[in-house]
């Protein structure tokens, strides 16, 4: 295809957006098929948020408890995400995990190990059996590292610290590809692609305390809206429950919920272990009723009931938060997480050695003799773009997506230890379903520049006004009205008001005024990341205004409880395709896939 | 508490100087806060990579007081009183500000060859903790750079990037060379092309590795033994000069699709 790009200009078959684990996996099965494949990241390879993965990968293995299968798992994470999830993703995923995580050894993977030389598997919030695939608390490093090493020693083209703009699309409205610059020196770049993968991450950075890197602004899901692809669940955010709270300058960074899996629990400032008082009907059957029983459960899973620290992360957030909010908290406004009392200093410093790592050098605490504050942080959205399950595909011709970009996978709250095993199950999906679109000569045969001249236009306004705002202070009143008005606990009153100051937001993005030049300049990276900030704020505020119910990711004060006929539906928001980024977004109901019999019947069991 | 004077080198490949900026500090910050507030403040074109803000993704090196550190893990409270000088790391070439050129790291993975392992059972590999547990320690590296950073192999000498990988991919080697399943040899190209001999050992690496990966001890060292006795045994050498196992490059060690 002859495109007379006014900048450097790449074409591939297949062009996938974000080097995490998804996009990595999909790059890895697009290249097996022998096709064409760029990979485009904002950071250097390797550094994506899927580093900050702790626990686990979670997958029906069976290594320690051989009764586990992926009929369990299904359940657990369709009960998990409260029945919103896609019933099909779902099932896929409980179904390949296993293999996905397997297939990781062959190249390089070194996970720990059972007793005969199994992988190990760990216990994690809501899963019924010890399930997560892990290397000490370090697994999304190893999960990173083993893709990175085969993407790179398959010889793939990366184009790295390069930040995308726009997708664009060809003249009967396939997407063709995207338009970005590259931050080292602030020159514009264009691709064209027969199909375009976004496997982008989340939205993480627009709350005040997340743990989130400045990646998370949701450059992905803002893209795929733009582009004419829908967007469901916005509203379930799951703030992890345990996040450091002091030194305030660390606030938000992730304690892995694998201190919990190994015998952690919480307390309240009266040295009660209050998750017992928290135990939602749902769960009630399947909780151990006194700290004995817990207990006797760490070492044989039939000698007693689940820990209710493991709970599944909602739950055990919302408990936090009551717990301050009742005057019971720890002096910084968390509470205690104790692995001390609990467990022998080697074993601390042998299964946590990150997290040992983490507060002592940062927060001064030694966690094998004191105990940590914590206290909940924004970590993951649920929602993401509405696909496909068996191929990825959304609504958009020729555009694909995986990962935590991707919707409907877990419902309304995610199970810690699904996002990881998401990835790989998911983006060897993308890469299949891009693979088949451009086998099967569906590909885009135009590319239209004027989408490119608009994205750059735009991109440059903030060096060209006399005066303006920083963008910097934007994003912190951002983050803080998102925070106070669509935070872990929400009310109509606070969510309209969001939805009004989103407004006034756009209103000072469009008159942000950057300081120096394009080169490598972090200010002018923020300003254009700002438009997708805004963009999933808008989708998150709507749909938590729609929702009026309790459920999973999404709690609201005024409706604190589910109702079973928002459990049918999801919101899905969608724009005019080929408008600006501020044209209206129009927010519809969209009811679930129904789920057949037979799987049904395995949600039934054990209600 | 009280305002800290942050010396930050601002410039790009053309030149650059020492810029000072005087800051309020907070209880428990990192350099990378006082970066950050800049940023937000004073200089919001000031030129920094980070991620994670956790030491967990490596992007953040740089020389703090002239040492390679990760800033996000670096406290304000644990520097010397006085003023406070960040710079990028040496080695590499500048992009901007803090901000360096590491694509030599990027070129030196591409020549790594992969893992060849037999084919995997259908119910996956066994191996076992003890086995595994030598190739995790070398695993757990974050890829800061600061090692490559610190070496004066190519510190003080630009022309030995051209044959020296440095110790970041020395462990890499030893990992792969110590893995239970690996069945390829890369110890003629470790010696010949990866310029193992001119590591000297003086242990600069492990001594600011973030991640305490005892690099000169545990990786340098046996893979030095490795290289040496493959090298000069006799009865080895005519092994391999008889039915010599060709290195294999990435690509073509790369394994079979996936079922």
């Amino acid at each position: 295809m002859e495109i007379n790009s006014p900048y450097e200009h790449h074409d591939y078959d297949v062009l996938v957006i974000g080097a995490g684990g998804a996009g990595l996996r999909a790059v890895i099965e697009a290249k097996q098929q022998g096709l064409k494949v760029g990979l485009i990241t904002k950071s250097l390879l390797g550094k994506a948020h899927t580093v900050m993965a702790e626990g686990g990968m979670a997958a029906a293995m069976g290594n320690v408890y051989p009764e586990d299968n992926w009929m369990v798992h299904f359940r657990d994470t369709m009960r998990g995400g409260k029945m919103l999830n896609n019933y099909r993703m779902a099932e896929l995923h409980a179904k390949e995990a296993p293999e996905r995580v397997m297939e990781l050894e062959q190249w390089g993977a070194l996970f720990d190990r059972t007793k005969d030389g199994k992988i190990l598997q760990r216990d994690f919030g809501g899963h019924r059996y010890a399930r997560l695939a892990h290397v000490g608390d370090r697994t999304g490093l190893e999960l990173i590292r083993t893709l990175q090493q085969k993407v790179v020693s398959m010889g793939t083209d990366v184009f790295m610290e390069c930040k995308v703009l726009r997708l664009v699309h060809d003249d009967s409205g396939k997407v063709a590809g995207c338009v970005a610059y590259w931050r080292a020196t602030g020159e514009f770049v264009t691709f064209s692609a027969k199909a375009v993968i976004l496997a982008t991450g989340g939205v993480g950075k627009s709350w005040k305390f997340t743990s989130n890197s400045w990646e998370g602004t949701g450059d992905g899901h803002a893209m795929a809206l733009w582009a004419g692809a829908e967007l469901i669940d916005m509203e379930c955010i799951q703030f992890h429950p345990t996040g450091m709270v002091w030194p305030l300058s660390v606030r938000g960074i992730l304690v892995t919920e694998g201190v919990r899996g190994d015998g952690g629990i919480l307390k309240n400032s009266d040295g009660e272990r209050f998750m017992f008082n928290y135990v939602a009907d749902m769960f009630r059957a399947e909780t151990a009723e006194s700290p004995e029983e817990a207990d006797r459960w760490y070492d044989d899973h039939t000698a007693g009931r689940r820990p209710p620290e493991l709970l599944p992360r909602d739950e055990v957030a919302r408990a936090i938060n009551s717990e301050v909010k009742a005057g019971r908290g720890s002096p910084h406004g968390g509470v205690f997480l104790d692995i001390a009392s609990r467990r022998t200093p080697e074993f601390i410093r042998r299964r946590l050695p990150s997290m040992y790592h983490q507060f002592m050098e940062l927060a001064g605490v030694d966690i094998t003799r004191e105990m940590m504050e914590i206290g909940p942080t924004c970590h993951y959205i649920m929602g993401g773009v509405k696909v496909d399950a068996e191929t990825a595909a959304t609504a958009v011709a020729g555009l694909f997506a995986a990962g935590e970009v991707a919707g409907g996978m877990h419902g309304a709250n995610r199970l810690g230890g699904n996002s990881l095993s998401d990835l790989i199950v998911f983006g060897r999906r993308a890469g299949m379903g891009a693979v088949e679109y451009v086998q099967g000569g569906q590909g885009a045969t135009g590319f239209n520049l004027e989408e490119v001249d608009a994205a750059v236009k735009e991109a440059l306004a903030p060096f060209e006004r006399e005066s303006g705002e920083n963008p910097y202070d934007i994003q912190r009143d951002l983050q803080e009205m998102m925070q106070a008005n669509v935070g872990i606990i929400r009310t109509a009153s606070e969510i309209d008001e969001a939805i009004e100051k989103l407004e006034e937001f756009t209103d000072r993005v469009k008159n942000i005024k950057v300081k120096g030049g394009r080169a490598y300049n972090p200010g002018w990276n923020l300003a254009t990341d700002l438009p997708s900030m805004l963009t999933v704020s808008k989708c998150t505020a709507r749909g938590a205004q729609q929702r009026k119910e309790s459920r999973g990711g999404h709690t609201r004060e005024d409706f604190p409880k589910a109702d079973p006929n928002f459990g049918k539906i999801n919101f899905a928001h969608s724009m005019p395709s080929g408008g600006g980024w501020t044209s209206e977004i129009k927010t519809l109901e969209s009811p679930l896939l129904e789920i057949p019999e037979e799987l049904n019947a395995l949600l039934e069991e054990g209600k | 508490m009280a305002d800290v004077t942050m010396r930050i080198w601002r410039g790009d490949a053309t030149g650059g100087d020492f810029e000072n900026y005087t800051v309020a500090q907070q209880e428990g910050e990192v350099v990378l806060d006082v970066i950050h507030r800049i940023q937000a403040t004073d200089a919001p074109d000031l030129a920094c990579r980070w991620n994670c803000k956790a030491g967990k993704c490596g992007s953040c090196a740089a020389e703090i007081n002239g040492k390679p550190r990760l800033m996000c893990m670096t406290r304000m409270d644990q520097l010397p009183e006085g003023p406070v000088t960040v710079t990028p790391m040496k080695t590499f070439p500048i992009i901007r500000d803090l901000v360096t050129d590491v694509s030599f790291n990027f070129a030196m993975a591409e020549k790594v060859p992969a893992l060849l392992p037999p084919p995997m059972p259908a119910d996956g590999y066994r191996m076992f903790q003890e086995d595994v547990e030598r190739g995790q320690e070398f695993r757990k590296c974050i890829e800061c750079f600061m090692c490559q950073d610190v070496c004066h192999v190519i510190r003080d000498h630009e022309e030995n990037k051209q044959h020296y990988a440095g110790p970041r991919f020395f462990i890499r080697y030893a990992e792969l060379e110590m893995h239970p399943l690996d069945t390829n040899d890369r110890r003629d190209l470790i010696r010949e092309e990866m310029g193992l001999g001119y590591c000297n050992i003086t242990k600069c690496c492990t001594e600011v590795c973030p991640e305490h990966i005892k690099i000169t001890d545990n990786a340098i060292i046996p893979l030095k033994e490795r290289v040496v006795d493959a090298q000069y045994d006799p009865i080895a050498w005519l092994g391999r000069k008889i039915r010599r196992k060709t290195k294999r490059t990435a690509s073509e060690a790369a394994v079979q699709p996936a079922p």
